[in-house]
């Protein structure tokens, strides 16, 4: 009896032991890309070019991170892409978060005709690959003289990234039922009240879903600062952060400087980060959330 | 409990939304439709020769390049989408059954999904450069030659291996998130029968948790294979917009179906192509309306325990 018990004890131990180590082993695959960006960003670009195999940590001494960053900051105008980035994700996430929450009460708390139909269609399209919309999306923006290969200015970009993104179906199906879930007796007491509809929602509906409103904030301006394949298309002059990735990080003979490319790399993706670090709560729930309701 | 009908008032609501959707997801809807039956259309007149039924179609399906897109669209989505649901599957059933570090190995986890792909891509390319990257120095320790993953010349099947790996890398963080999410609503009264029972955890693990999470798994997986279909942003960032290993040729191309969409795109000038960028497109949600049938037909017959 004594045995047994020492038996499973030891197994159980030596259970958690697997099981912790599978858990490191996988974390550390997932950490791999972001400490190979930091790591090689630090190096100078004599190191990264003459070390051959790559050493796998850097002393104190050989880091070179004002070089980097700063030659990566100078060689796109970051700055510019940056401020442009923030200024689409402002205007398109303010348009699309007025937009879903009307279009969200309309559907979650008013009866009118046809709308179990609309709703239905409007679901539908989320199984339709966005590349169907692009293509026509470029036409309309040139037909309303938004984009024109020959040139554009700031106002004609800005109209043309942010437009075609002023709402979003996945964004109000979401709300949609952030709204379905507030009881109807607040509803019928606010009635009674003689409260309208314009005061109850933005007095209690909003409210009351704010933590889905910020979910969708988070990720709708997340998703601009990701932009890459619509702003290169429209936009080619005014390009977001995204795009100045892609832009050449050669040296006069031609080579690659990779130490600069990935301080680019994290330059974009520390923003995101950071973000995400402070307003966890929010996207990891959106995203467990949508993943379930489908 | 609704009020009666007001159709006035819930036309002021949904006006915006509406008028922007109709713009720019309805009809552009119906006018790939359109487009894709024109025959010649010239983008810079907007104008056509008539109507085509299936020239755009022929065109795209017999460019050496649909071929290729195909494969490498199904090697991606047959490869990738099942390896990573199985990893994503133990992790979370891994994490859920840990206490200590919880929290920070989910945080870990779920990073690949707040990144950028493009930047993230650039990484994955430098991991993988012969001379100067991680994965050649790790093999090099087990006397492994460098090999030459995505740089000049680089094999069709290596740059594709490389490609691979970061698109599971990239797939694992949503599907831990949405199976974790699973395994917390799964009624711990099952686990404590099983316990009362001494059940082996291998029996638990087949018996209770894969059962019980089986409709979450058949989702994941369809609507994965949806998302894996429309790569494209990833191999941008490995391999940037000529979507191949430099110096290689067009068969080692690793383009795929969206790529072909987006390459008609870039020559809309040219006669014919916006046509055929619809076609392409048409061709594309096709194959995705497939997945989604199949998943609608299963999900209402089966998985459900």
């Amino acid at each position: 009896m004594q045995n047994t018990i020492r038996e499973t004890r030891i197994r159980t131990i030596l259970f958690k032991v697997l099981v912790y180590t599978f858990l490191v082993g996988f974390a550390i695959f997932v950490l791999i890309p972001f400490y190979w960006m930091v790591l090689t960003s630090l190096k100078s670009f004599q190191q990264v070019r003459t070390e051959v195999p790559p050493s796998l940590i850097i002393g104190l001494k050989d880091i070179r991170f004002l070089e980097n960053y700063a030659s990566a900051w100078n060689a796109a105008p970051y700055y510019q892409y940056m401020l442009r980035t923030v200024a689409v994700a402002a205007i398109s996430t303010t348009g699309t978060i007025f937009t879903t929450i009307f279009a969200a009460f309309a559907f979650a708390r008013l009866n009118f005709k046809g709308r179990d139909f609309l709703f239905l269609a409007l679901i539908s399209t989320m199984m339709i690959p966005g590349e169907m919309f692009v293509i026509t999306n470029y036409i309309t923006v040139s037909n309303l003289g938004w984009y024109s290969p020959l040139g554009q200015t700031q106002t004609e970009a800005f109209l043309a990234l942010t437009m075609p993104f002023m709402t979003s179906v996945f964004y109000l199906f979401f709300l949609r039922q952030a709204f379905k879930q507030i009881p109807d007796e607040l509803y019928l007491a606010a009635k009674v009240d003689g409260t309208s509809d314009w005061k109850y929602l933005w007095k209690i509906m909003v409210p009351i879903a704010s933590p889905t409103i910020i979910t969708i904030v988070i990720l709708n301006a997340m998703g601009t600062w990701s932009a890459y394949i619509w702003p290169k298309l429209v936009a080619t002059e005014y390009p977001l952060v995204t795009n100045g990735l892609r832009e050449a990080y050669q040296d006069f003979f031609g080579m690659v400087n990779y130490s600069q490319q990935m301080a680019a790399a994290l330059i974009v993706t520390l923003p995101l980060l950071i973000v995400f670090m402070f307003l966890k709560k929010y996207i990891m729930r959106g995203v467990s959330r949508s993943g379930i309701k489908g | 409990m609704l009020e009666r009908q007001n159709n006035l008032k819930a036309l002021f609501y949904l006006a915006p939304a509406m008028v922007l959707l109709s713009v720019f997801t309805f009809y552009p809807l119906f006018n790939a439709f359109f487009l894709a039956f024109l025959r010649d259309y010239e983008f810079l007149l907007r104008s056509a020769k008539g109507f085509t039924l299936f020239g755009n179609f022929k065109n795209v399906i017999t460019d050496p390049d649909f071929g290729i897109a195909m494969k490498n669209t199904s090697i991606i989505t047959f490869i990738s989408v099942p390896i990573s649901v199985i990893i994503a599957l133990l992790i979370s059933v891994a994490l859920n059954s840990v206490k200590k570090l919880q929290g920070a190995f989910q945080t870990i986890f779920f990073l690949p999904y707040v990144t950028n792909a493009i930047a993230i891509g650039m990484a994955f390319a430098f991991i993988f450069h012969a001379d100067y990257g991680l994965l050649n120095t790790i093999l090099g320790w087990f006397g492994i030659n460098p090999i030459n993953w995505v740089g000049l010349n680089a094999s069709w099947s290596n740059a594709m291996f490389a490609l691979l790996v970061y698109t599971i890398w990239g797939g694992l963080a949503f599907k831990i998130m949405v199976f974790l999410s699973g395994l917390q609503s799964i009624d711990k009264q099952y686990y404590d029968a099983a316990r009362v029972d001494a059940t082996p955890r291998r029996r638990v693990l087949t018996k209770i948790t894969i059962p019980l999470l089986s409709p979450m798994i058949f989702y994941i997986t369809v609507t994965s294979f949806i998302g894996a279909f429309k790569a494209y942003r990833t191999i941008i960032g490995m391999f940037g917009e000529t979507l191949r290993p430099p110096g290689t040729l067009s068969k080692d191309s690793l383009i795929t179906i969206v790529g072909l969409v987006y390459d008609a795109l870039a020559h809309a000038d040219a006669t014919g192509k916006m046509s055929e960028a619809a076609a392409a497109s048409i061709i594309l949600f096709s194959i995705t309306m497939i997945f989604t049938l199949v998943q609608m037909q299963i999900s209402k017959r089966r998985v459900h325990f």
